[in-house]
């Protein structure tokens, strides 16, 4: 603890960037997750096909992923990049399908029949009806994604990952500490902080 | 001769090739402000004809005309605003107010706000409901009768000269139907809209229809007068269909 206690200003600045970076990976796997999870929406067979595949990535051990992507992709934030916006695919793509599957068929009737368009039965019925669902895919894929940046530490992504490897390296359990306690509660605080978002969006 | 409102000529459709619930050389002239009622058994066809007409159904063959217009040229997004559309599920959106489900078409057709918020209460007034109560109303808080009558509401909001109705009242109890069936009587007849209603209830196309179009595996079997087709059935399925209760 007294790594935490000492320098809390260098924790704060670390736990920002590891916080950037999953937030800028989260909003880029989102906006290939959501036209994809509708694209898939009315295509059952094929929906499975890359449900699978992503499933099949998912399950990929992250080391060994990491490992790769710096191969391709050489040292610093771009690897562990790819491989957070790679890793959130298959929960949100998953959870975009189970919302939007979700809505009810007589209102998707009804407003084909009312004259809505595709893009306005998206945009006005079958998003708004789907979105604590999708939300939920969010909170999850955040959650993992804030573990997983950790590894972003070792390939000198920076991050709150930098200061567990650095301890690591150093042998100062202290450090090592510091930065798990730091991951965890940020991870806890985002899953909190969403989970409240999902529970507001239900109320209706 | 091209009075009419709605016109089937030679019209057939199948779903997906399923000749079950598909529809066989309709031809049906239906006159401005007529209302008709489609009976017939499940898989007769009725819902597919219905569904033709706003092209939610594919026709193989045959035209379809609306006011003399071939739908086949017009943009179907752009057709349905045009025409009134009620359903038995009712598909009221779960995540908006009394007030926003009925405003649907005409923020769809673009009008001002102000102009809609009028017509959202004016359609209230229409269906007994008072606009002060219901307005803001969500959907679960309203009982099957009500829910409907919002259905009914959303379906006249842009004042639609043709109305297409897929058993509207199947869901509700005998009282609550009858009500509505009075009320939507009343309503269409004031505004003189054109409508095709589906009904598998006899009586009720009995009390609703100016002609009741009979269809058995998708052809039209009689389309008459309620009174004609009990008092000049033109075939044993006919007169069976209309004497069971």
């Amino acid at each position: 603890m007294s790594y935490l206690l000492a320098h809390p200003a260098h924790v704060i600045v670390l736990a920002a960037a590891h916080l950037a970076l999953v937030a800028v990976a989260l909003a880029c796997a989102f906006a290939i997750a959501l036209p994809t999870g509708l694209a898939l929406a009315r295509r059952e067979g094929l929906s499975r096909v890359v449900l699978a595949l992503l499933g099949a990535l998912y399950t990929i051990p992250s080391l060994a992923l990491l490992a790769l992507l710096v191969e391709a992709l050489g040292l610093g934030p771009v690897p562990i990049f790819v491989a957070l916006v790679a890793y959130a695919q298959f929960v949100l793509v998953r959870n975009v399908l189970a919302g939007v599957r979700g809505v009810d068929p007589a209102q998707r009737d009804a407003a084909i029949g009312m004259g809505m368009s595709a893009a306005q039965r998206i945009v006005r019925v079958e998003l708004p009806q789907a979105f604590p669902v999708i939300l939920g895919g969010v909170r999850v894929a955040a959650v993992t994604m804030i573990a997983l940046a950790t590894l972003g530490g070792y390939v000198g992504a920076g991050g709150l990952g930098s200061l567990i490897f650095m301890g690591f390296t150093l042998h100062h359990n202290d450090e090592i500490l510091a930065g798990s306690i730091a991951v965890c509660t940020l991870a806890i605080a985002v899953d909190a902080s969403l989970r409240l978002l999902e529970r507001l969006s239900r109320a209706h | 001769m091209s009075g009419a409102s709605i016109r089937f000529a030679g019209v057939s459709a199948h779903y997906n090739g399923a000749a079950a619930s598909g529809i066989d050389d309709v031809d049906l002239d239906v006159q401005p402000g007529e209302f008709i009622a489609l009976v017939g058994p499940s898989g007769s066809g009725k819902s597919t004809l219905l569904r033709t007409v706003n092209r939610m159904v594919r026709i193989d063959r045959g035209r379809i005309e609306l006011d003399g217009v071939d739908t086949a040229t017009l943009d179907p997004v752009i057709m349905r605003r045009g025409i009134g559309y009620a359903i038995q599920a009712v598909g009221l959106f779960a995540h908006m107010d009394v007030a926003q489900n009925i405003a649907i078409v005409p923020s769809l057709l673009g009008w001002d706000r102000a102009r809609i918020n009028a017509r959202v209460d004016e359609m209230l007034e229409l269906v007994r409901l008072d606009p002060d109560r219901y307005r803001h109303r969500h959907p679960s808080e309203l009982s099957g009768g009500e829910a409907q009558r919002i259905g009914v509401a959303r379906a006249l909001a842009a004042q639609p000269r043709t109305l297409l109705m897929d058993e509207p009242f199947g869901a509700l109890d005998a009282i609550v139907r009858r009500t509505l069936q009075r009320e939507l009587h009343e309503i269409v007849q004031r505004l003189g809209t054109t409508t095709l209603f589906v009904t598998h209830d006899v009586k009720e196309a009995q009390r609703l229809a100016d002609r009741i179009v009979v269809l058995r595996a998708g052809r039209i079997e009689q389309a008459a007068t309620p009174a004609d087709v009990l008092a000049r059935p033109q075939s044993d399925f006919v007169r069976e269909l209309f004497s069971d209760e």
